[in-house]
């Protein structure tokens, strides 16, 4: 018994409802008016039209839902609809910079709105006055927090997202030769990036049946142990695929830092310059670099030419 | 599936070994066993093991491939194990299983190539008389 | 944690490991895991399911995707009634083993996965317990 009336306390009264109904385009002007005069109002966000269609939905949606519902607990079906219409609003409003409080406030400030015309209907009864304004209120706040809660969700996906996208973005693979792959790091390493650095570079090598790929660390500020042991890590796992992993861009301080810590690079192959490396993997793929005019004489004298010697690059 | 034998085929002096699906710890020692009998029996210099289609390699199936190289080295034949996948090999690193004392390859291709140049060097130090065995067998 | 559909596999032959391998890749794969960490958790899985198969010859399986607030993810229990691990610390130190294997079982796939729990009480069985997050 006591939660039927409860329900029904907190179902508002039909004459609210006809009220909130037949007076519905009076109740937005004053809506919109009141928001636009607000102080923290800030128009060059949402355009005029935008808000007047927003907020003619949403008091639409309102009224329906609450007509036959408890409006303590917003979980009913007859809440769907204003819910998924908050979400969208929420969602453009994100997009458009609108801080989650603000979003909150825009559902708040129907409250101050409807209680001019609530006192209108009721003048002379002042008890259910206060019964509906209450109940107004209660219903109100609930989407307000609720909006308040979603649109902090829906940044944070906007932020994820961008993580994600920053993530990709930062690691590209640069085919540098045929058979030989560079991937520049540039930025702190951490473990997600790392991971992910480290899946691309594998597949990658597979892919152009890479011989030798080429880690550049010069943009990278610092090496601690963690990623000391990623770097060793991904250089076992290239190994692992039948290619050769070389470390470039180890500068005097990373050099200091690795021997500092203890880190055992032993059986890893580093070199100072990019350009190092570069010519570290020619050799390992077995074809030089010579200059044009000397390309017919210095064929004959190498060493070992007998062993695949295959690709003599010169470009005319 | 115990049944179901990998196939090793000789094509010149080498073995070729190519582990079609996952097979059972059983099959494993059974598959390094008869690759030993076949070096033995065919005198084959050099052993390929294609695993491009192994989606998972475990501590039994990566102690296998590293004991078969040494097993295979110390009867003088060379191995190299090729088509890791990238995704295995994260796996195989983060599992401490670094297969030190196994050559790799990226494909069948290359693991030809460098089991060729292995065996022209070795051929090379012999005919030069600077042959030890300690020489190859780390290998 | 909210349960969904268990998928149990008793381990009785060798066989049988293999089986977990291709259950452990179906309902990763179905969690949304990408392809690494699929092979990771299969991978670990086979390792868990072999050491039941040395040590207690017999045991169960179990792989249940799992749910905690916003996160979801796959568990798997192996469970034996063997005769249980005289001192884990030891057991879950790379390189030790009792089975001429690598010793690699235990520490390795504890690096494979996010959680990772080992109840063992001696004479009466061990249970591992794994779950990686997505």
């Amino acid at each position: 018994m006591t939660s039927d009336n409860n329900a029904l306390q907190n179902t508002p009264n039909p004459r609210t409802i006809r009220m909130l109904s037949e007076r519905e385009s009076e109740i937005l002007e004053s809506w919109i008016e009141n928001r636009v005069n607000s102080p923290d109002f800030r128009e060059t966000l949402i355009s005029g039209e935008e808000m007047t269609a927003d907020s003619q939905s949403f008091l639409r949606a309102f009224v329906t839902a609450i007509a036959n519902s408890n409006v303590e607990e917003m979980r009913g079906k007859e809440f769907n609809a204003i819910r998924r219409l908050l979400l969208d609003i929420s969602e453009a409003r994100a997009a458009q910079a609108f801080s989650p409080s603000e979003t909150a406030f825009y559902v708040f400030s129907l409250k101050e709105t409807l209680l001019p015309f609530l006192r209108d209907e009721y003048q002379d009864d002042p008890q259910i006055l206060l019964d509906e304004v209450n109940k107004l209120s209660k219903g109100l706040d609930k989407l307000g927090s609720f909006i308040f809660v979603s649109t902090i969700k829906n940044r944070e996906r906007v932020i994820r997202q961008q993580q994600q996208d920053m993530l990709e973005l930062s690691t590209p693979v640069v085919q540098i030769w045929d058979r030989i792959i560079c991937l520049p790091l540039i930025g702190t390493l951490d473990s997600r990036r790392t991971q992910l650095m480290m899946e691309r570079l594998l597949e990658r090598i597979v892919r152009s049946r890479a011989e030798v790929a080429i880690l550049d660390i010069t943009g990278v500020p610092t090496v601690d142990t963690q990623v000391a042991n990623y770097l060793i890590k991904t250089v076992n796992a290239v190994r692992l695929l039948g290619s050769t992993c070389i470390i470039t861009g180890v500068g005097p301080s990373i050099a200091q830092t690795i021997v500092h810590l203890g880190i055992d690079l032993a059986g890893i192959i580093t070199r100072n310059q990019l350009s190092d490396g570069i010519r570290m993997a020619f050799e390992l793929t077995r074809q030089k670099v010579v200059p044009i005019n000397s390309a017919t004489d210095s064929d004959a004298g190498t060493e070992g030419g007998d062993i695949d010697e295959r690709v003599q690059s010169a470009h005319p | 599936m115990s049944a179901f034998k990998v196939p090793i085929l000789k094509v010149g002096d080498v073995l070729l070994v190519s582990i079609q699906s996952d097979i059972d710890d059983r099959a494993v020692v059974e598959l390094q066993q008869r690759v030993l009998e076949q070096i033995e029996r065919t005198s084959a210099r050099a052993v390929l093991i294609d695993i491009s289609l192994l989606e998972m390699v475990d501590s039994f199936t990566g102690r296998m491939l590293s004991d078969i190289a040494s097993m295979a080295s110390i009867m003088d034949a060379e191995t190299v194990v090729v088509g890791i996948q990238p995704a295995v090999a994260i796996t195989l690193v983060e599992l401490g299983l670094e297969l030190k004392g196994v050559s790799t390859a990226l494909d069948v291709d290359d693991g030809l190539r460098i089991l060729r140049e292995r065996m022209k060097d070795k051929q090379r130090r012999r005919a030069a008389g600077a042959d030890d065995w300690h020489a190859t067998a780390g290998n | 944690m909210q349960q969904q559909e268990i998928n149990r596999i008793q381990i009785e032959d060798n066989d049988d490991v293999v089986r977990v391998r291709a259950r452990v890749r179906e309902a990763a794969a179905r969690a949304g895991f990408g392809h690494v960490d699929q092979v990771r958790l299969v991978t670990a899985a086979s390792e868990l399911a072999r050491n039941i198969r040395l040590y207690a010859e017999r045991g169960l399986v179990e792989i249940l995707p799992v749910r905690k607030g916003n996160r979801r993810g796959l568990h798997i229990k192996f469970e034996d009634s063997g005769p249980g691990i005289p001192d884990i610390k030891l057991a879950m130190t790379d390189g030790y083993t009792t089975s001429r294997g690598l010793g690699k079982g235990l520490p390795g796939s504890r690096r494979l996965v996010d959680d990772f729990e080992i109840e063992s009480v001696l004479g009466e069985g061990t249970i591992v317990k794994i779950t990686k997050w997505l």
